[in-house]
């Protein structure tokens, strides 16, 4: 095993026991926690992979920003285990076999797919560096990306108008 | 409103101009301010290795007399018991024995004479009723110690030490009393 | 091979991250002394003096104070993330020195070393995103402290380094467009002035740095944005319910963050470890480099200086007041900041033709 492997598969590791961790734990700022980890290992595959942007921009946006607001919320509404009202045994049945059913599409889909034949690059390609990447986004595909622009404008606008204090008329 | 004297200044309200809007200039002039503080004078000194001078009237812990013979002078009038506004000295008077000569000045002594320093305000006043110069006010201050009963100081802690016995000490504690006599 | 890796290499990497934590740690624990003493200059008082000569050896006596103090954890606390908020703190704190470039390189049994652990391309991103986790450890020490102050303390500081990223972050993309680069190596070999042409940043880019400068105010939670420990408002904001090294850890982190912020803002704006007018070339490599960190330490100790001089100048924020500033002012500011400076590219671009 190479080290580039062993980081792999501790990543893997990683990545996935948080993610289970953020299901089950029972507090949810622990969950939340999690989730950050969970973040974590992932940009540590993009690192792998020699995406280093995408890792770095991953980890500011969203364990830096997000999942902060995530904390703030979850701190500030003080949720308790407790406090959770029990869910229909129905409804409970009902998401676990929606679940899997979306579940196994996923593995089909990825079954049929050709990324099964090919490994992985670890390591090398030159794509997720930022100067590729800034001439990809802006050359290839701008008006994708400047279309998301125009998403993130919008929300934007929102986020004003909701937080806007609406004038008290007498 | 009439003003009473002519010191009033009257208060600017106009609305700021762009430029102290950006209230960059006023800090600035802050920052130069303290930053001239640097150069200015320390008012602190070193303390127990430098003292300031003790101003000639300073009144410190209260010491008990003895004349130049080594004999107290308390003669247990308790004048400076009523003198004390803060009622911290008590004392028990006793009569001089045959041969107690060398010890006490006079037919008349203070057996107990207790101060208590928590009590005490430094007033001086016990001073300025003894009529034998037998209290002073020493130029000794912050005593300090662990338990409350310890500030009630009897005798032993406040006669000076014996001018013929121990001259050295005796010269110490006698701190600026001489000083103090020019004056008056 | 299981693991072909230069072994000297990792030698060589592992005395440079020992060097450079020891010396952020050393550093920070004479930023402690250094304010205690600048406070007392700049009061006309003379600070602490009593241990060791000039009171050197304050900071040690302060160390050894708060590792022999009782450690309380409070009842109803979450003990793990009461432990692992003051660790979080320190350990970003610690983090970001990694991609410093702290001088050029030395050259030592006939090896180049580069004295900068890591030479990431997206450097200053690597640095951002250290800067905003260094949050976590706030928020989650806050919480776990089960009280009210301390909470209040955390949710202040979580929403002041957010807010104060945005500007931060506009205002560096200026100076982004003007590098041309991420990697703060690569900056610093910009910056070097080429005969008599002087070519720090600060020249190119005086708006962006001021707002960097500001903004790193609010990021440290120095005053004037203190407000997340803010004394007469919060008790002692987050770590309230904090005691012995475990606080120490936060006070430590502050200083520590103090001085990696001063080093990034000489690196990007005041030429890194390069001194003006002087050709390195001319010098042997380790004369170089030596002069090279002295520089880079001059200009972070002007900034610390500067830290605790504006500490001591100006009064602290209202909460409202502090929100405007970094909304209202500063972000709008940097954009137009971004805007001017990608004119004047293309217009350079285009050589002063509109």
């Amino acid at each position: 095993m190479s080290i580039t492997e062993i980081l792999f598969w501790f990543l893997t590791a990683l990545a996935l026991g948080s993610a289970i961790m953020v299901i089950t734990a029972k507090s949810p700022v622990h969950s939340v926690l999690a989730l950050i980890v969970t973040f974590f290992a992932i940009s540590g595959h993009y690192i792998l992979l020699n995406a280093q942007f995408l890792a770095i921009v991953n980890i500011i946006v969203y364990a830096g920003a997000i999942m902060v607001l995530f904390l703030f919320v979850v701190m500030l509404m003080n949720l308790n285990a407790g406090s959770e009202p029990q869910k229909n045994r129905v409804l409970q049945f009902a998401g676990l076999i929606s679940g899997g059913c979306l579940f196994l599409v996923m593995i089909t889909a990825l079954m049929k797919s050709d990324v099964v034949d090919k490994t992985v690059q670890m390591n090398d390609g030159d794509h997720g560096l930022i100067n590729n990447l800034g001439k990809e986004l802006f050359k290839n595909y701008l008006v994708p990306f400047e279309i998301s622009s125009v998403l993130f404008l919008s929300a934007m606008i929102g986020a004003v108008v909701i937080g806007k204090k609406e004038k008290i008329e007498k | 409103m009439q003003a009473l004297t002519n010191r009033v200044k009257a208060v600017e309200r106009k609305p700021m101009s762009f430029f102290e809007r950006m209230y960059l200039v006023a800090i600035f002039k802050g920052m130069f301010i303290t930053f001239m503080h640097i150069f200015k004078k320390k008012p602190t000194i070193n303390y127990p290795e430098k003292k300031r001078p003790f101003s000639p009237v300073f009144r410190g812990l209260q010491v008990l007399n003895r004349d130049a013979e080594g004999r107290e002078n308390c003669t247990a009038c308790g004048l400076c018991a009523v003198a004390c506004p803060a009622e911290a000295i008590t004392m028990e008077a006793a009569e001089r024995k045959e041969g107690e000569g060398h010890l006490y000045r006079e037919e008349k002594y203070a057996a107990k004479y207790e101060i208590n320093m928590l009590r005490c305000i430094f007033c001086g006043l016990c001073e300025e009723a003894c009529p034998k110069d037998a209290i002073y006010l020493s130029e000794t201050f912050t005593p300090a110690d662990y338990q409350r009963k310890q500030f009630i100081y009897n005798k032993e802690d406040l006669l000076i030490p014996h001018p013929v016995e121990e001259p050295e000490a005796y010269k110490k504690a006698l701190g600026n009393k001489a000083k103090k006599e020019i004056i008056n | 091979m299981l693991l072909a890796i230069d072994l000297a290499l990792i030698i060589e990497k592992l005395v440079l991250i020992i060097i450079v934590v020891m010396a952020s740690l050393g550093i920070a624990m004479y930023t402690t002394f250094a304010e205690r003493k600048v406070a007392a200059i700049l009061q006309d008082r003379r600070g602490p003096n009593r241990a060791g000569p000039f009171g050197l050896l304050q900071p040690l006596a302060d160390g050894v104070k708060l590792f022999f103090k009782e450690e309380i954890i409070p009842n109803f606390s979450s003990k793990f993330l009461f432990i692992l908020g003051p660790s979080l703190a320190m350990l970003t704190a610690i983090m970001t020195g990694a991609v410093v470039p702290w001088g050029d390189k030395v050259h030592f049994f006939g090896r180049d070393i580069s004295l900068q652990i890591a030479d990431v391309n997206v450097g200053i991103l690597y640095v951002f995103a250290v800067v905003s986790l260094g949050v976590y450890g706030i928020m989650i020490g806050s919480w776990a402290s089960n009280n009210k102050f301390s909470l209040m303390g955390g949710l202040r500081a979580a929403s002041q380094i957010i807010s104060y990223e945005l500007a931060m972050g506009l205002s560096l993309i200026a100076l982004l467009m003007v590098t041309g680069t991420l990697s703060l190596k690569d900056m610093v070999l910009q910056q070097h002035s080429e005969g008599w042409h002087f070519r720090w940043n600060i020249i190119y880019q005086p708006l962006g740095f001021l707002i960097f400068l500001i903004c790193a105010f609010a990021e440290c939670n120095r005053t004037p944005f203190d407000l997340p420990e803010a004394e007469n408002e919060l008790i002692g904001g987050y770590h309230t319910e904090y005691s012995s090294m475990k606080l120490g850890f936060y006070l430590f982190s502050e200083y520590i963050n103090m001085f990696i912020s001063s080093v990034i803002m000489s690196t990007l704006f005041f030429g890194g470890y390069d001194i003006p007018f002087l050709n390195e070339a001319n010098l042997s490599v380790n004369i170089a480099a030596l002069l090279g960190i002295l520089a880079l330490m001059a200009k972070v100790c002007f900034f610390l200086f500067l830290f605790m001089w504006v500490r001591w100048t100006i009064p602290r924020f209202r909460y409202d007041q502090l929100m405007n500033l970094g909304w209202r002012v500063l972000i709008p500011l940097a954009l137009v900041n971004m805007l001017v400076t990608g004119g004047l590219i293309l217009l350079k671009q285009n050589h002063w033709h509109f």
